[in-house]
């Protein structure tokens, strides 16, 4: 068995015009910086992208949304990014926005097999409009449907050939639950160390869920608001 | 004088237990770290994924891979734990939050909130606004209470798109304290200087003033 790959563009070979992508991180944070570049490197188009954010005009997924290369976001907030408000508001881009937990939970579902949850969030608003609502114990609760998606594309800390997954504090997020939705799925990792060096209990995703695996080189790391306190 | 904004959060901050785990929206709420009371031990949840959330880094410390929902630059605290998504709210749907503070732009007299959406102007998103207040146990909201515009944010009905319906339970707002009661707004105290009429003429929902309404005390 052997799942490592040379590079980001070797990484992405398979993904076609039209696909529906998953990518994994919050914000900037835990993003997959190199196969985001590949991507567009690439040029694919018309693509579907579900992904808690949408990037910055300049970074993440707004590097593709400056090429035009989506078509549409399945995402829980996309503040931050005017390209993406432009290409909305102009009707070049869908969007379909779902609470952050749904969004978390309904990718969740596919790994775990099951094809639908009952889920609380958006009971009564327009998220709700042509969902089926059930009650349990006096309470309504929505069916919200597992995501597919051809491809999941996630970044860790650590990893090794096997495919086993270490994430780095909240650069967790989306991206365990993501690994486990792909029909491919691909993780790029800051550190590829080899296969006994992760011990099994610290892994996070195990690999069974990972299809390909490399280490990335040159992150960023961009960080969207740097907050911090004076030292007295 | 109707409060700042830090005013409102040290107000709100009143409101924690001792033990109490609580998540802080983005704005006014997140400020409420800064006022926990004397001897009261909070957790504080950040929905991207950490419990025990510290205060922000000394300049030089910053780590691109610890951020809070906000995406600001965080630090962790002995005893935080890292989960990812999907356990965050997990947490958040399984009641286990005690207490969540968020803003909002309108809030209706029998507790519905709309935060996230204005139709035609801003189409940022819901994040976790609307998994929080359709699951958390306790929720006050911390807002202005008029619109740049001076038009009421207490409203009879909100006219924006709703986050959750019958959901908020205390509103602490630059003019007063509110609990939602089957009566609508329940004024329980009023900022130092302010006075009920200033309140009745900037309430357009319904309001009721507690028999023992006082003065706000920090």
């Amino acid at each position: 068995m052997n799942k490592v790959v040379a590079n980001a563009d070797e990484a992405i070979k398979g993904i076609e015009s039209g696909m529906t992508l998953m990518l994994g991180g919050f914000g900037l944070c835990g993003i997959p910086e190199n196969c985001i570049a590949a991507l567009v490197r690439k040029g694919v188009n018309n693509l579907t992208c579900i992904s808690n954010n949408a990037g910055v005009d300049d970074f993440g997924i707004g590097l593709m949304l400056q090429q035009k290369q989506v078509k549409k976001m399945i995402s829980s907030y996309v503040g931050e990014n005017a390209e993406f408000e432009r290409q909305l508001l102009s009707g070049e881009l869908e969007v379909e926005l779902i609470p952050q937990g749904t969004l978390a939970t309904r990718c969740m579902a596919s790994g775990y097999g099951m094809p639908a949850v009952y889920l609380l969030a958006g009971v009564g608003t327009e998220v709700a409009i042509g969902k089926e609502v059930r009650n349990f114990n006096g309470k309504d609760y929505l069916l919200e449907y597992a995501f597919d998606s051809d491809f999941a594309i996630v970044k860790a800390w650590k990893g090794d050939a096997q495919g086993n997954l270490v994430f780095k504090d909240t650069a967790r997020n989306f991206n365990p639950m993501m690994a486990m939705a792909g029909k491919i799925t691909i993780a790029e990792v800051e550190e590829l160390v080899p296969v006994g060096e992760l011990h099994p209990n610290e892994i996070h995703t195990p690999g069974i869920y990972v299809h390909r695996i490399f280490q990335g080189t040159d992150y960023e790391k961009r960080i969207e608001q740097r907050t911090t306190r004076k030292k007295n | 004088m109707a409060l700042n904004k830090e005013q409102i959060a040290q107000r709100i901050a009143k409101e924690l237990q001792d033990g109490f785990y609580v998540n802080l929206g983005i704005g006014i709420p997140t400020l409420v770290a800064n006022y926990i009371p004397e001897g009261v031990n909070v957790v504080l949840q950040s929905e991207n994924g950490l419990l025990g959330m510290g205060p922000f880094p000394f300049e030089g410390d910053e780590d691109a891979d610890l951020i809070n929902a906000g995406k600001q630059t965080i630090t962790t605290l002995p005893g935080s734990a890292f989960f990812d998504s999907a356990m965050s709210f997990g947490m958040i749907r399984a009641g286990k939050v005690d207490l969540t503070v968020l803003g909002a732009m309108e809030v209706a007299d029998n507790g519905d909130i709309a935060n996230w959406k204005i139709p035609g102007k801003m189409v940022k998103g819901m994040g976790g606004a609307m998994d929080l207040v359709a699951a958390a146990k306790n929720i006050i909201v911390a807002m202005q209470h008029t619109n740049p515009k001076g038009e009421s944010k207490l409203l009879p009905k909100c006219s924006l798109p709703l986050t959750g319906v019958k959901c908020v339970k205390k509103v602490v707002t630059d003019l007063g304290v509110f609990d939602i009661t089957e009566e609508g707004f329940r004024c329980l105290e009023h900022a130092p200087g302010v006075t009920i009429d200033e309140i009745k003429a900037k309430t357009a929902g319904r309001l009721v003033i507690a028999d023992d309404v006082k003065e706000m005390t920090f």
